[in-house]
C-alpha cells in the first residue's frame, strides 16, 4: 500500500464562517478514502492528539484536528491557548461553537480531491463528549466516543455545564453508528453512565458498539500519562480501525488496505 | 474526567518564566487534567498578564497533596508575618 502522508497546519472555515487553525494529516493515496475529524481533549490542541490524526493518515484515511481554542489565542502554543481560553471563560467551549467547528472540519475533508465523502468523528476525554455532540447534531457516517464525560450525567449546580439538558436526551438524533470506548474504573463516565447511554441507544434502535476495559480508568489511550493502559489501548485501537474501515471506506479493497496497515 | 471548573482571581505581582520576569495581573486556579505533571488531575495555577498575550504565563501543576501543603504554607507564612508588614 502506498503510505505517504502530508501533515501540516492549515486554516479551515469553522463556526460562524470564521477561519480557525487546524492540523491536517492526509493520505496521499489517490483514493477515494474517508475522513476523520479528530477532537482534542481539554488540555488542548496538542502533540498527542496530532499523533491520532497522523495515525489515521498513515492508515489510509484523511484526518483533521480543529484547534478548539484558536479563537481565544491565535498562534499561541497549545497549552497557552488552553490557559487563555480558561482565563477568558471560554472553557467549556459552547456546544454550538463545537458543532460549527466540526461542520467546518467535515466540509474541509469532503472537499479533498481524494475524498469519498464519508466523514467520521473521534474525540477523547472532553472530545469524547464533543464527538457524541457532533454525531447527534450533524450528518456523519461514523463516530467514536473515547470516555467522554457529561454525556449522561447532569452536571451539579455551579458547574459550567449545569443547566443544559444531558446530551443522552438527544440520542434519537444520532446520525451514524457509534463506537464507545470506556474504562471500567472510570467514574466520569462510570459504568452506570455507560449502561444508561447504551440503553438510550438501544431504545432508539441505533447502531452502536461499546467496549469497557477492566483495569482501565479515564484516559487509558494517553500513551504519556500514568492512566495509559497498553492492553486496553491496543484493543481499543483495533476497534477504532475496524469501525472506520467499516463505515468510512467504500469498498472491500479499501478496507483490506486499512487492515493491512493496522 | 474534565472538571471544566476554574476559579479566577485578580492578583498583583510578578512571576519569572523562561523569558524573564513578567508582571502578573490575573490567576486561573483549577483542578483538572495537567499538560505535563504525571497525575490524572492536578491543581493548576496560571499566573497571567493577559495584556501581554497568551504566552505571558507562568504555570504550575501540583498534585493534590502538594497543592494542599502549599496552600497551608502560604497561609502559615502570611499569618506569621510581623505586624505592620502586610498592608
Amino acid at each position: 500500500m502506498y503510505d505517504a502522508i502530508l501533515a501540516e497546519s492549515i486554516t479551515i472555515t469553522g463556526h460562524d464562517s470564521d477561519e480557525i487553525e487546524a492540523y491536517s494529516a492526509r493520505t496521499l493515496q489517490a483514493g477515494p478514502v474517508g475522513g476523520v475529524v479528530v477532537l482534542h481533549h481539554l488540555p488542548g490542541y496538542d502533540r498527542q492528539t496530532a499523533e491520532f490524526a497522523r495515525a489515521f493518515a498513515a492508515g489510509g484515511l484523511n484526518a483533521v484536528m480543529p484547534n478548539l481554542y484558536h479563537r481565544e489565542a491565535p498562534g499561541a502554543a497549545p497549552d497557552d491557548a488552553m490557559a487563555a481560553a480558561r482565563a477568558s471563560g471560554a472553557i467549556p467551549v459552547p456546544d454550538e461553537r463545537i458543532v460549527g467547528e466540526v461542520a467546518g472540519a467535515a466540509a474541509y475533508l469532503r472537499g479533498l480531491s481524494n475524498s469519498n465523502g464519508k466523514i467520521g468523528v473521534i474525540g477523547h476525554c472532553s472530545g469524547g463528549r464533543q464527538s457524541f455532540l457532533a454525531a447527534v447534531s450533524l450528518p456523519l457516517e461514523a463516530a467514536v466516543d473515547c470516555y467522554g464525560g457529561f454525556v449522561v450525567e447532569t452536571p451539579p449546580e455551579g458547574h459550567p455545564l449545569h443547566g443544559s439538558p444531558a446530551l443522552v436526551e438527544r440520542a434519537g438524533n444520532l446520525s451514524c453508528p457509534l463506537l464507545g470506548l470506556f474504562g471500567a474504573e472510570d467514574q466520569h463516565p462510570s459504568p452506570e453512565h455507560v449502561a444508561e447511554l447504551e440503553a438510550a441507544l438501544k431504545a432508539h434502535g441505533k447502531t452502536y458498539e461499546f467496549h469497557s476495559y477492566d483495569g482501565a480508568g479515564h484516559a487509558f489511550l494517553q500513551v504519556d500519562r500514568p492512566s495509559y493502559r497498553p492492553e486496553a489501548a491496543v484493543d481499543a485501537w483495533q476497534h477504532i480501525w475496524a469501525w472506520f474501515g467499516r463505515y468510512l471506506l467504500s469498498s472491500g479493497s479499501e478496507r483490506s488496505q486499512i487492515c493491512a496497515r493496522t | 474526567m474534565c472538571t471544566y471548573l476554574t476559579e479566577k482571581v485578580s492578583i498583583s505581582g510578578s512571576a519569572k518564566g523562561p523569558t524573564g520576569w513578567i508582571r502578573v495581573t490575573d490567576a486561573s486556579v483549577y483542578f483538572d487534567h495537567p499538560v505535563h505533571a504525571q497525575a490524572e488531575h492536578t491543581l493548576n495555577i496560571d499566573f497571567l498578564d493577559p495584556a501581554a498575550g497568551p504566552s505571558a504565563r507562568v504555570a504550575v501543576e501540583l498534585t493534590a497533596e502538594s497543592a494542599r501543603a502549599l496552600a497551608k504554607a502560604i497561609q502559615a507564612i502570611m499569618d506569621s508575618a510581623p505586624p505592620g508588614l502586610i498592608t
